[in-house]
């Protein structure tokens, strides 16, 4: 998966947890959860939605690597063995 | 203030109209020599003479037809006809003509006439005597159809008749003649158009009119002994009908008994239980309800003419129905 | 056939637009199917179906807007209902015919002897249902007579078919409601089928509703303020509005009172930490899951904090059903209810949880969840405030808040330790309960979240 499949994964994703939410509204210091105002949940239910979508688990200790945009996407990218 | 009784009032009121004005005469089968039927106008022939009190033959269609043409010729009738049935004779008469004339005429003539008579059952006389048909009189535009109840009623009414411009007519129900009372004197703002709160209430309103009114108060006192407060109206102006004195009150208590001596298919009970569904529907907590007479002709025996009549214990079933 | 009309869904809910149809004429539907969403103010929800049947036809078009209660669509009960089934001379009571034996009528009285029955004594019986099995006669040698039935009659007619907040029952059909309850209803945001009729019938009237919502007469009369009405009201003034409504009916009615407390939650979070390695990545739980599960079986030792004030009076409930407040996105919240959340497993109840926030999110809330949460939960703390005291939701009696965890300096067995920390806090009603009470609740909370296991 390159950095534009990983952006697009996260983007339809995110749109299931959170409808009105966009990427582009976040910075590129912010938090994810901070920036689209996601609750513990609404992280829970991304990451379950990313895990489930590349087929991999992702363990709890590796949420901060998800924080921001631009983890996610290097993140996301290395998992899946692109990039 | 004296005790007098429902023929009295209505006595005092007939002398009190042929006192305050000349062009004021009554006329009916054995008004005079008899003294009426019900024993009404006893006395009036002697005080105002053959002229102002006149007994007439046995012909409703005549006298009723001779009463119309006094009237559009200046004069102020008062026409005793002695039962309700009876003046089925002179339907042509009443609706035809005294109804019609005024719209016939394109506003050319009215017609200032009273025509009293006698309703009701009660008294074990019969089919011929007893139904109460006054409903059908209120289908009728171009009349007014007044139900006297009370002793006020009965003494302060005919006047209020008398001055309408358009033909009135007094239903006044057997059985109340003999009804005793204190006369309140002449009550200022008694009015010919209006329904009256005979008794306040919340829970539910009972809905009256002449012989009935007796049935609907003795059951409220009935309910309020089992803690239930209801509200008792009396219709008095059979038409045009105090709609918004019927809604306001279901506005309060929001059920409603509707008590009518007439059988209920067709009948001015389903009139008011109409207006109150289509004025009040939002507020009702239950079906209207009508409690009337079986739908028979009025049998002569006491315990069935008893059975067939509203009585008290009907109108409290039908209030427990209710779930008040 | 049966009404399918527009809920309440919340006490500030006076219209909704259908927004979607999910079945069509000719459907067959089941109670507790989502048959339509629903957008109201506040949100677009699910809407469930009381009854069994097929659908006749669709009344109101999808983008119409109704006032509550008005007809959505006709349901036809389904042929094989038990209502229509052949009327034998035996009484029609439900469940429990009696014995009818012999052509002579006798009936196996309740102290086991035969008893000879009249014509018209069986023939009334039938006619209204009435168990003959189950009465005791009156009449000479213990017959049951006339007055017997229509005794009993009156007692069916005006028992109540079950407490507020259960389910009608299957057998019963829609509610029958008089045309003044269900103005009450809709003015009062009560859920017309949730209720037990009193009235002819069965029916709904006025009185159970006002029982329901805690509605004098008096204070009706007097105190309905008209809202103006029309399109303008739409989206998010509209929930503002509703929300301001609310809540201030709850600071106007409700006397509040507040109450705070630090809880260490290092064992829960260490044991969230040690759970959430064995578990997959959808399995996975979240603190709030804990505090929800907390809240809920602490009102176990502290039931006035779990119910309605109604009438005057408290009504306790016997169910928990906690209400989750979710921000909704663009601003507004709603707080929808987590079902029986003293009774779920940990992970049912994340699951559940979860699945209600998304839903909350995706406007997909059922109508029931919207009605009847017994006591809410706010928590805050994801937002990074430290402390929330909340306005209780009337006709609850309280709301719990929970702030963020932060780490703090705690002593601890005469030593001082950083240790993770929540603060929680009570809003109640003080009309149901005191500080005191209040105080115990909030420890047993800390409590239960000291032995996270036991959740």
């Amino acid at each position: 998966m390159n950095a534009d499949q990983a952006r697009q994964l996260l983007s339809s994703v995110l749109h299931q947890v959170a409808p009105d939410a966009d990427l582009d509204d976040v910075g590129p210091d912010e938090t994810l959860q901070e920036a689209l105002d996601l609750d513990s949940i609404d992280f829970l239910n991304l990451v379950v939605g990313l895990s489930e979508s590349i087929g991999v688990d992702i363990p709890e200790r590796d949420y901060p690597e998800l924080s921001s945009v631009e983890g996610a996407i290097a993140y996301l990218s290395s998992r899946t063995g692109g990039g | 203030m004296s005790e007098i009784t429902y023929r009295e009032a209505m006595r005092e009121a007939l002398a009190e109209a042929l006192s305050r004005d000349e062009r004021v005469f009554l006329m009916g089968e054995d008004v005079g020599r008899n003294g009426g039927c019900y024993a009404v106008s006893l006395g009036l022939l002697e005080e105002f003479g053959p002229e102002r009190v006149r007994d007439t033959p046995l012909s409703e269609s005549a006298f009723v037809g001779a009463g119309i043409g006094a009237a559009m010729g200046g004069m102020r009738p008062i026409v005793e006809i002695m039962t309700v049935n009876f003046s089925l004779l002179a339907l042509d008469q009443i609706v035809n003509n005294a109804a019609s004339l005024l719209y016939m005429s394109g506003g050319q003539f009215n017609v200032p006439l009273v025509i009293r008579m006698t309703t009701g059952a009660g008294r074990q006389l019969a089919a011929q005597h007893s139904h109460s048909l006054e409903g059908w009189y209120a289908h009728i535009p171009g009349l007014r159809i007044l139900a006297p109840a009370t002793i006020d009623d009965a003494r302060w009414m005919l006047w209020p008749a008398l001055e309408d411009p358009d033909p009135v007519l007094i239903f006044e129900h057997g059985a109340l003649y003999n009804e005793k009372g204190e006369l309140t004197e002449a009550t200022p703002g008694l009015d010919i158009a209006s329904a009256a709160i005979r008794r306040a209430g919340d829970d539910v309103s009972l809905i009256a009119y002449g012989g009935t009114l007796h049935t609907a108060l003795e059951s409220a006192e009935m309910l309020a002994a089992e803690g239930m407060s209801a509200e008792v109206i009396d219709l008095r102006c059979l038409r045009p009908l105090d709609t918004e004195a019927l809604v306001g009150s279901v506005l309060r208590t929001h059920r409603a008994v509707v008590i009518d001596e007439g059988w209920r298919s067709g009948s001015l009970s389903a009139e008011v239980a109409a207006r109150i569904t289509e004025d009040a529907f939002y507020d009702l907590d239950a079906p209207v309800t009508r409690v009337c007479s079986a739908e028979v002709p009025m049998p002569y025996a006491k315990h069935l003419e008893d059975a067939t009549l509203p009585q008290p214990v009907r109108v409290l079933e039908a209030v427990r129905r209710l779930g008040a | 056939m049966g009404d399918f009309t527009m809920p309440s869904l919340g006490a500030d809910m006076e219209a909704g637009t259908v927004t979607e149809w999910l079945v069509k004429p000719g459907d067959e539907v089941h109670r507790g199917d989502i048959v339509a969403t629903i957008e109201t103010e506040k949100s677009t929800m699910e809407i469930e179906i009381f009854e069994d049947g097929v659908v006749e036809d669709l009344v109101v078009p999808v983008g119409e807007q109704v006032a509550v209660g008005a007809v959505l669509a006709h349901v036809r009960a389904p042929s094989a209902a038990p209502l229509t089934a052949p009327r034998t001379g035996a009484p029609a009571s439900p469940g429990a015919p009696p014995v009818v034996t012999g052509e002579a009528g006798k009936v196996e009285g309740v102290h086991g002897k035969p008893v000879v029955l009249s014509p018209v004594v069986r023939h009334l019986a039938s006619e209204i249902g009435v168990d003959l099995e189950r009465l005791h006669g009156t009449g000479a040698g213990g017959r049951i007579t006339r007055s017997d039935v229509e005794r009993a009659a009156h007692t069916v007619t005006r028992a109540p078919e079950g407490r507020p907040g259960e389910a009608p029952r299957p057998d019963a059909g829609r509610a029958r409601a008089s045309p003044y309850a269900r103005r009450l209803a809709a003015e009062h945001g009560v859920p017309i089928h949730s209720l037990a009729g009193s009235g002819p019938g069965g029916s709904v009237i006025a009185r159970d509703v006002r029982a329901a919502a805690g509605v004098r007469a008096e204070a009706l009369r007097g105190a309905a303020a008209p809202v103006p009405a029309g399109s303008a009201t739409k989206g998010r003034t509209a929930m503002r509005r509703a929300i301001g409504a609310l809540m201030a009916r709850s600071k106007r009615e409700i006397p509040h009172y507040y109450l705070a407390t630090t809880i260490d939650v290092a064992a829960a979070a260490d044991w969230l930490e040690r759970a959430n390695l064995e578990r997959p990545v959808n399995a996975r739980l979240v603190l709030p899951a804990l505090l929800v599960k907390a809240t809920a079986l602490a009102v176990h030792k502290v039931p006035e904090m779990n119910g309605f004030f109604l009438d005057g009076d408290f009504a306790p409930s016997a169910p928990v059903h906690v209400g989750v407040a979710i921000s909704v996105r663009g601003g507004g919240v709603i707080a929808p209810a987590l079902h029986d959340a003293d009774q779920l497993e940990i992970g049912e109840l994340m699951t559940r949880l979860s699945d209600l926030v998304a839903r909350a999110r995706n406007g997909r809330l059922r109508a029931s969840e919207m009605s009847d949460p017994t006591i809410t939960v706010t928590n805050l703390g994801d937002l990074g405030v430290e402390t929330v005291f909340g306005v209780i939701y009337p006709p609850q009696v309280a709301l719990v808040g929970f702030g963020r965890v932060s780490d703090r300096a705690v002593a601890r067995d005469g030593l001082l330790g950083i240790r993770p920390c929540i603060s929680a806090t009570v809003s109640a009603d003080h009309r149901v309960s005191d500080g005191h009470r209040g105080g115990r609740f909030l420890a047993e909370i800390d409590r239960l979240l000291q032995e996270p296991e036991s959740l």
